[in-house]
């Protein structure tokens, strides 16, 4: 597999994999959701993963993160992989930078969370309850907790799907900048078309647990894609509307 | 009553009556609670423990207070041991029982995050679990509060020499109106302070809580 990477010359990291699956195979029962399923991310690399409800999607994510047993084949990825889900998953119970730093194995942890949280913007709320954020400081949070420990991938389950448009993009500028500053491996699982033109590198749309369409290159804007095209491949517009 | 009240207390006597219930009362708190949060927390988090303990508690759950009392007698006699292990009886159901729920309660979504997160199983108990069951296990307290002077009362009217009960008792022998009347607006007033170190364990320990904690 042709890999491309665009390393950038700040870049800490080697450009390798961030992740290889190969022949995966992920079955409830007799159900199998994902079969024979093959893929390379490289460090640095921002892949989105479209796909309709019940694809695999998050299926092959949460396989990734370690959270669900495989049945088949093999995964090869960071010991830790961070993951930002739908939800912000803050503990009420605890300040926002006790939060950012829940499971970091680091002295100074309150200075690390002090860095994060000052990365995405509220650097001047450590000590706040997680009750008082809105949706997006809540995901900004999320973000956070999940760049502290500076991961080689980085997971994102529809993070931004719960929020409002406008957020939405701020959130989008922010991964941006984010992602290229600390050069994680990225697999975004999305729902939104246009989200996944606006920060990927590479578009993956899954069908029926396989990957069945791939289109890369797209953030340095060298091989546009339309978005009719994608739509197409996710079944939206050749069908009729219901 | 008034003048009663503060005739007792010049003797002395009153004072030493509160003294000795309260300090049953927090024996057998004690040792109730620690019962009942140990079999809460193992039963909250093992199945295996779950089908050895749980039916044989809810089974003594079940048993009502006065018709263990005749046992209790028999085993312990009547001493300081038989009051505090009725009080410690009384504590550890309510303890046991919304420790289990509020184990059973944490959002599995948490859980799981702490897992992503690499925490250790008691990073996971110190950090995710015991905080979000704490506000059923302090739930679970201050019912065991009014449980423990229940169950105080009913230990005091058998064969004690002293306490807010032999009081009572000992008044109803003398038809001492004015004492006996005392002695419930004592325990009235017992059970309103035990609410309010409830409350205020409450505020403390569920600040974050937005049905619990301070006053915005």
């Amino acid at each position: 597999m042709n890999l491309h990477v665009a390393p950038q010359s700040s870049t800490p990291f080697e450009s390798g994999p961030a992740v290889v699956v190969s022949n995966l195979v992920r079955s409830y029962g007799s159900r199998v959701v994902i079969e024979k399923l093959n893929l390379r991310i490289g460090r640095g690399e921002f892949v989105a993963l479209l796909g309709e409800s019940g694809c695999g999607k998050t299926t092959l994510l949460r396989a990734l993160a370690g959270l669900d047993p495989i049945q088949g084949g093999r995964i090869v990825a960071p010991r830790r992989p961070a993951v930002v889900f739908q939800e912000h998953r803050l503990l009420p119970w605890d300040s926002l930078w006790r939060n950012v730093s829940l499971g970091l194995q680091a002295p100074a942890a309150r200075e690390r969370a002090a860095e994060a949280l000052t990365e995405v913007g509220l650097g001047d709320r450590l000590d706040d309850w997680p009750r008082n954020l809105s949706g997006g400081q809540a995901q900004r949070v999320a973000l956070a907790r999940a760049l502290v420990q500076q991961p080689e991938l980085l997971l994102l389950d529809e993070p931004f799907a719960a929020l409002d448009a406008l957020t939405r993009i701020r959130m989008h500028e922010l991964v941006r900048e984010l992602v290229a500053n600390h050069q994680p491996g990225v697999l975004l699982v999305t729902h939104d078309v246009d989200e996944a033109i606006a920060l990927a590198d590479r578009i993956l749309v899954m069908r029926h647990g396989a990957i069945a369409y791939e289109h890369r290159a797209l953030r340095d804007g060298s091989t546009p894609i339309s978005r009719a095209e994608l739509l197409g491949e996710l079944g939206v517009i050749s069908r009729s509307p219901n | 009553m008034v003048r009663t009240a503060f005739k007792l207390a010049a003797g002395g006597s009153l004072l030493n009556d509160l003294g000795v219930s309260l300090l049953r009362a927090a024996a057998g708190f004690a040792i109730g609670a620690a019962v009942g949060a140990t079999l809460g927390v193992l039963v909250g988090f093992s199945r295996v423990a779950e089908a050895a303990i749980d039916r044989s508690v809810q089974m003594i759950r079940a048993i009502p207070f006065l018709a263990a009392l005749p046992l209790v007698i028999v085993w312990l006699g009547v001493g300081e041991a038989e009051k505090i292990f009725l009080v410690a009886l009384g504590v550890t159901f309510p303890i046991y029982i919304n420790t289990v729920l509020g184990i059973r309660q944490v959002d599995p979504k948490l859980l799981e995050l702490g897992r992503v997160q690499g925490l250790s199983s008691l990073q996971l108990i110190r950090r995710i679990i015991l905080p979000g069951a704490m506000p059923s296990i302090l739930t679970g307290v201050r019912y065991a509060l009014a449980t423990a002077w229940l169950a105080l009362v009913v230990a005091e009217t058998i064969g004690a020499q002293s306490g807010i009960g032999f009081l009572a008792m000992d008044a109803r022998e003398f038809l001492r109106t004015d004492v006996i009347v005392l002695t419930i607006v004592i325990y009235a007033l017992i059970g309103v302070a035990a609410d309010a170190i409830a409350r205020f364990l409450e505020r403390r320990l569920l600040a974050w809580h937005p049905n619990y904690g301070a006053p915005r």
